[in-house]
């Protein structure tokens, strides 16, 4: 995903003249292209996250469109309140860009996961939420954030995840896009869990049992429309998230039919637990330590749907 | 107004709505207004570049009371300008009203949301960066407290602006040696507050904070490579003899007697 970041922003700050990139002291050489070709729109903030925030704020005063990119939860749990006072509050169109997100540096420890950036930063005002399942939707998401003029936070994975879209869908912020399959089970993937669902689903369809899986990129603001449809329906709504369950987007979807007054039992949450993850190896044994992993969701959708 | 006695009459003023505010709303921070009013009076008066009627105007120069808790020096310097209406003067604090005990950014001429300190300069930064892109002459000015000068962020700032060559920036820190609690120097020992913004890169000088003159020769000065400092001494409180260099001020609010003695003492007829 980084890299079609790196590709997108790249021809995007070639096409419109106020896009500024500031970065964290990271990407060495994955801005090459855009350095060489807009030198006096990319700025290397040092490892200054807070302050990284605050200058995209003043940047975006003065008609700028800033995004600030390093790795996730310094770029968001370290600066919290500078988002949501610098950049939320006057509403400005800073983009907030993580790279690495929920367990994408899983191997690299505590300190470099994300698992609670969604939890905090969907409690601010204005914020728009963006996870992209692949490569084609960080391309799509771009575009249409630039042209959306909000606060936003982009939560991307790294590298190599795979192709989820043979073509490029269409891509509405607030829209979930449908990917395939039918039925009243629908699996809704958040960013690079969504290459999970659809292994979910595969595995499902093996026992004879039909779902729909969804990319549901985007987390605020949520897609009434498609909850609303599951719901009503009575359907089985599973939220597959690479982040904690605490405030993740399951916690924001049950917040969303409780406060409509649907029942939820047929509501389940996969996401990680309330504790700190230590020595979890790779990306996939970490998955793979709190379940979250096709074997895993698919026996309990399976067990739920016995005991509903 | 060009007159220095007209400038002295006019922070006056500027003190003496500041205590009324006080007063009216029941609000603190009394104090730390006070030692700024001379610094916004010199900066709104002999430095900015904008048009009070146009006053989003892009070409404008840019003031970020960074010290959020002065607001009331600033609503009252805005009042002065007829930015700001007499209505919303009084309406400070009510319900309905944007005139906050910190500044909003929707209030007409205020350029960023302060209050939580260690922001202004980085937004500063931001603006002044913002400038340099687009190639326009505005200047941007940020005015810091020197309580402020404990956040982190604000010396991340520093590095920025030092490094970027923000040439077309001005911090000014208010140093009246306090804090909320306490003397700055015990709390978190700035001193040698000028050295250490020279070594972080700034061109920095020194001034008595409340010699209008001074501050406006300072202020004034430029260099072409780095980011201006202004380290201006003040006494919290200052202009009113029982508040001055007495940190009970930062919360204490003035009762009725007090605010008759502080008008008679700021020459206010």
């Amino acid at each position: 995903m980084r890299n079609a970041f790196a590709e997108e922003i790249t021809t995007l700050a070639q096409t419109y003249s106020d896009i500024v990139l500031l970065a964290g002291d990271i990407g060495n050489r994955l801005f090459d292209r855009y350095k060489e070709s807009i030198p006096e729109r990319f700025y290397n903030c040092g490892v200054a996250e807070a302050n990284m925030t605050g200058v995209a704020s003043g940047l975006a005063t003065n008609g700028l469109k800033a995004f600030t990119y390093t790795i996730t939860p310094f770029n968001t749990c370290r600066c919290f309140e500078q988002i949501r006072l610098d950049i939320c509050y006057p509403n400005l169109p800073v983009t907030i860009v993580g790279t690495g997100s929920g367990l994408s540096y899983a191997g690299l420890g505590a300190t470099h996961h994300s698992m609670e950036d969604i939890g905090i930063l969907r409690t601010i005002p204005n914020l728009q939420i963006i996870c992209p399942a692949d490569q084609s939707e960080v391309r799509l998401s771009l575009r249409a954030i630039y042209e959306s003029n909000k606060p936003t936070y982009l939560r991307l994975g790294k590298k190599g995840e795979p192709k989820v879209h043979d073509n490029d869908p269409e891509f509405k912020i607030g829209q979930a896009i449908k990917l395939w399959g039918s039925g009243n089970i629908k699996i809704l993937g958040v960013g690079n869990t969504v290459d999970l669902s659809i292994r979910c689903h595969n595995l499902l369809k093996n026992k004879g049992v039909d779902s729909e899986v969804f990319s549901f990129h985007t987390i605020k603001p949520l897609d009434d429309n498609l909850l609303n449809q599951i719901f009503n329906e009575n359907c089985y709504c599973i939220v597959v998230e690479e982040h904690g369950l605490i405030g993740g987007v399951g916690s924001a979807i049950l917040e969303w039919a409780n406060d409509r007054g649907f029942e939820t039992n047929k509501l389940m949450r996969f996401g990680g637990p309330d504790r700190f993850l230590s020595a979890v190896g790779s990306q996939e044994s970490a998955r793979d330590e709190i379940g979250l992993n096709a074997e895993s969701i698919s026996s309990k959708i399976l067990n739920r749907m016995r005991s509903v | 107004m060009k007159n220095r006695n007209d400038l002295k009459k006019l922070s006056n003023l500027v003190r003496f709505e500041v205590l009324k505010m006080s007063h009216a709303a029941n609000a603190p921070h009394l104090a730390s207004s006070l030692s700024c009013v001379d610094i916004i009076t010199v900066i709104y008066k002999k430095i900015l570049n904008f048009n009070s009627e146009n006053i989003s105007c892009a070409s404008r120069d840019r003031f970020i009371l960074s010290k959020g808790h002065a607001a009331t020096a600033l609503y009252a310097m805005l009042n002065h300008l007829n930015i700001l209406s007499r209505e919303d003067i009084l309406s400070y604090t009510k319900r309905g009203s944007l005139l906050e005990e910190h500044p909003n950014p929707k209030l007409p001429g205020v350029e960023a949301a302060t209050g939580s300190l260690g922001h202004g300069l980085s937004v500063g930064c931001g603006i002044a960066l913002s400038s340099k892109i687009n190639k326009s002459n505005f200047e941007t000015f940020v005015l810091l407290s020197d309580g402020e000068c404990n956040e982190g962020s604000t010396w991340e700032a520093a590095l920025f602006a030092s490094a970027k060559k923000l040439n077309k920036l001005t911090a000014i820190v208010d140093f009246n040696k306090w804090q909320a609690t306490g003397r700055s120097q015990k709390v978190l020992g700035l001193d040698p507050l000028v050295d250490k913004f020279h070594s972080f890169g700034w061109d920095v000088s020194e001034v008595d904070g409340h010699n209008h003159d001074e501050l406006e020769t300072c202020i004034k000065q430029k260099n072409k490579d780095k980011p201006s400092m202004v380290v201006a001494h003040t006494v919290k409180g200052k202009g009113v003899s029982f508040m001055e260099d007495d940190n009970n001020w930062h919360y204490r609010i003035p009762n009725q007697s007090e605010l008759e003695k502080a008008k008679r003492e700021l020459n206010i007829k």
